[in-house]
């Protein structure tokens, strides 16, 4: 027998609001008195339920999952990630990677390598939480765990939020009713509030300023990658972020860190830029489609850091004036 | 033998989804075939053909899809059989979102498309609500938000369904699919076996081929909308 069964159809509605979304969107007119679920389902006739796509036990099989996993999504918050870890595979030759590499929460570890050695895949291997399935025979512990397959796909319990370069938003909404509409579905209490917090995180990331009315197919590129770190810092439920690359242009890359690592995430980019890769943690080097090895940010590379920040603030500097039309004829001043 | 329903709006990659995960399926040794539905005409047989699948395809011209593959899905069956394949699979287009191609015991797949906006998931019927796995592609080319939304809607409208992502152009994610392609399980023959949901109904004088308008030539199933204000003026 069914849980809700016996359930009157008013009081799921009420606590429910799933149900309801459901409800109409087979196209059934949302019952308005106390029967239980099962009576009203008996009640429906053959033509009703013809348009509605679903059989009776269906629909009550159905609504008996909804609920479910609503209510799996709202415990699935409280789930930890405190540490991943990645073993090693092989590279493009076969030979093999003896490596067991440990990538905690708050961490920043960046990839780098030549185009086409296999940055993409250790990403990709990651995102699908490998399990000696793919090309390179690497496994993804989670808490040093082999992860369920609820874990590996369970879509909206997603483990992996991924931030690509050639991103297109589909939707035509406002900043504010995108960003809304992602806290509705990650259950967030107040979504409005949320969603103002992540904006104002995403102006303080961008150079550009824009206003939560505009709409998100107008963002330039770099208020776009401003708002999607924000919004995954803030609002995604994934602990683990893999990002391709942060462009020079338009967002401050150091708050962009800063902001990801506050969340307790483990944050991996995958980059070639210096600035980048030298103010992660670690950094893993690519070659032949294998890790060739894993680099742990010295003091010197600290100290070289800070030269070439200054250098890129310079070079900024250049930028900005280029754009506000004037003439860049003055002697170049180095940082030394 | 494997038989598995792939079924899927038209150009949502049904076809790179199939051929991605049959790169898997020939790698692990199985012999894989198609049987491709389509209703005008298809130039997919030849990516297939290209890389050594058998195929057979089934235009359905003038005839609704899903009826028509209905009508043939036991002969292909049987064909599948002749060429000794491991596994069959059926490709077919759902053309009005309310198409009901999958079949009791048969492993159903409904491909869907990130780029149709997230409230798609909502809009499609039996096909998706009745699935037992749902591929999402062009997932790569969509921001992360409309993905995780996206994700969420299909979770709303298939509850008991295993979803995953599937780029039919790198074949991330063509892995994982092809072990639950795999997972299937056996179809000996298809005699008595139901469907999962009727088919959408048919049989209008318009499906028999009239094509004058009005009332005096509608006989037979023929639905009418209802106009709010022609209620309330109708009201006594």
């Amino acid at each position: 027998m069914s849980r809700f069964a016996t359930t009157p159809i008013q009081q799921l509605l009420h606590s429910y609001p799933c149900v309801e979304e459901f409800i109409a969107a087979i196209g059934l007119a949302t019952p308005s008195d106390g029967r239980p679920l099962q009576e009203w389902l008996t009640r429906l006739s053959d033509e009703e339920l013809l348009d509605a796509g679903m059989e009776r036990g269906q629909i009550l099989n159905h609504v008996e999952r909804l609920i479910a996993e609503v209510e799996a999504m709202a415990d699935g918050a409280a789930e930890k990630v405190t540490h991943i870890t990645l073993l090693g595979g092989h590279d493009k030759s076969g030979r093999p990677e003896a490596l067991e590499l440990t990538l905690r929460a708050g961490e920043v570890v960046c990839v780098v390598g030549p185009t086409g050695s296999g940055k993409s895949r250790l990403l990709a291997d990651i995102e699908c939480l490998a399990q000696g399935d793919t090309p390179t025979g690497r496994r993804v512990l989670i808490n040093g765990e082999v992860p369920s397959d609820e874990r590996r796909y369970g879509l909206d319990r997603k483990l992996v939020a991924q931030l690509s370069q050639n991103m297109n938003f589909v939707v035509d909404l406002s900043v504010r009713e995108f960003i809304t509409m992602h806290a509705h579905c990650r259950q967030v209490g107040d979504a409005e509030t949320t969603a103002e917090q992540v904006i104002a995180y995403a102006n303080r990331l961008t150079g550009e300023q824009f206003s939560p009315e505009v709409s998100v197919t107008q963002l330039s590129g770099g208020q776009t990658r401003a708002l999607m770190i924000a919004d995954a810092a803030l609002l995604s439920a994934s602990p683990v972020v893999l990002i391709d690359e942060i462009e020079n242009a338009g967002v401050d890359r150091k708050r962009a860190l800063e902001l990801l690592v506050g969340g307790e995430k483990v944050v991996i980019i995958s980059t070639h830029d210096p600035l980048l890769a030298l103010r992660g943690d670690r950094r893993i080097v690519i070659r032949n489609g294998g890790i060739a090895a894993v680099l742990e940010t010295s003091a010197a590379e600290r100290y070289n850091l800070a030269q070439l920040e200054a250098v890129d603030a310079a070079v900024m500097t250049i930028r900005d004036q280029l754009r506000r039309g004037l003439r860049i004829e003055e002697a170049i001043r180095w940082p030394t | 033998m494997q038989l598995i329903t792939v079924a899927g709006s038209p150009s949502v990659g049904k076809t790179s989804v199939i051929l991605r995960s049959c790169e898997q399926l020939m790698r692990s040794g199985l012999r894989v075939g198609i049987a491709k539905f389509d209703s005008l005409s298809t130039s997919d047989d030849q990516l297939y053909r290209q890389r050594g699948i058998p195929v057979v395809t089934g235009l359905a011209g003038s005839l609704c899809p899903d009826h028509y593959f209905v009508s043939n899905v036991e002969e292909c069956l049987a064909w599948g059989r002749r060429q000794g394949l491991d596994l069959l699979i059926s490709e077919s287009a759902g053309l009005c979102n309310r198409c009901s191609p999958h079949i009791e015991g048969v492993l159903a797949v409904c491909v869907v498309d990130a780029l149709a906006g997230v409230h798609t998931p909502k809009k499609i019927g039996p096909m998706l609500r009745l699935a037992d796995l749902v591929v999402i592609t062009k997932g790569d080319i969509v921001s992360q938000v409309e993905r995780e939304v996206f994700a969420y809607h299909v979770r709303l409208a298939n509850p008991a369904a295993r979803a995953l992502f599937c780029n039919g152009i790198t074949g991330q994610g063509a892995l994982e699919l092809a072990a639950t392609l795999r997972a299937a399980p056996a179809t000996p023959q298809l005699e008595g076996v139901r469907l999962r949901f009727p088919m959408p109904a048919a049989v209008c004088p318009y499906c028999v081929g009239e094509t004058a308008i009005g009332e005096t030539h509608q006989r037979g199933n023929v639905k009418k909308m209802r106009f709010a204000d022609l209620a309330t003026a109708e009201a006594p």
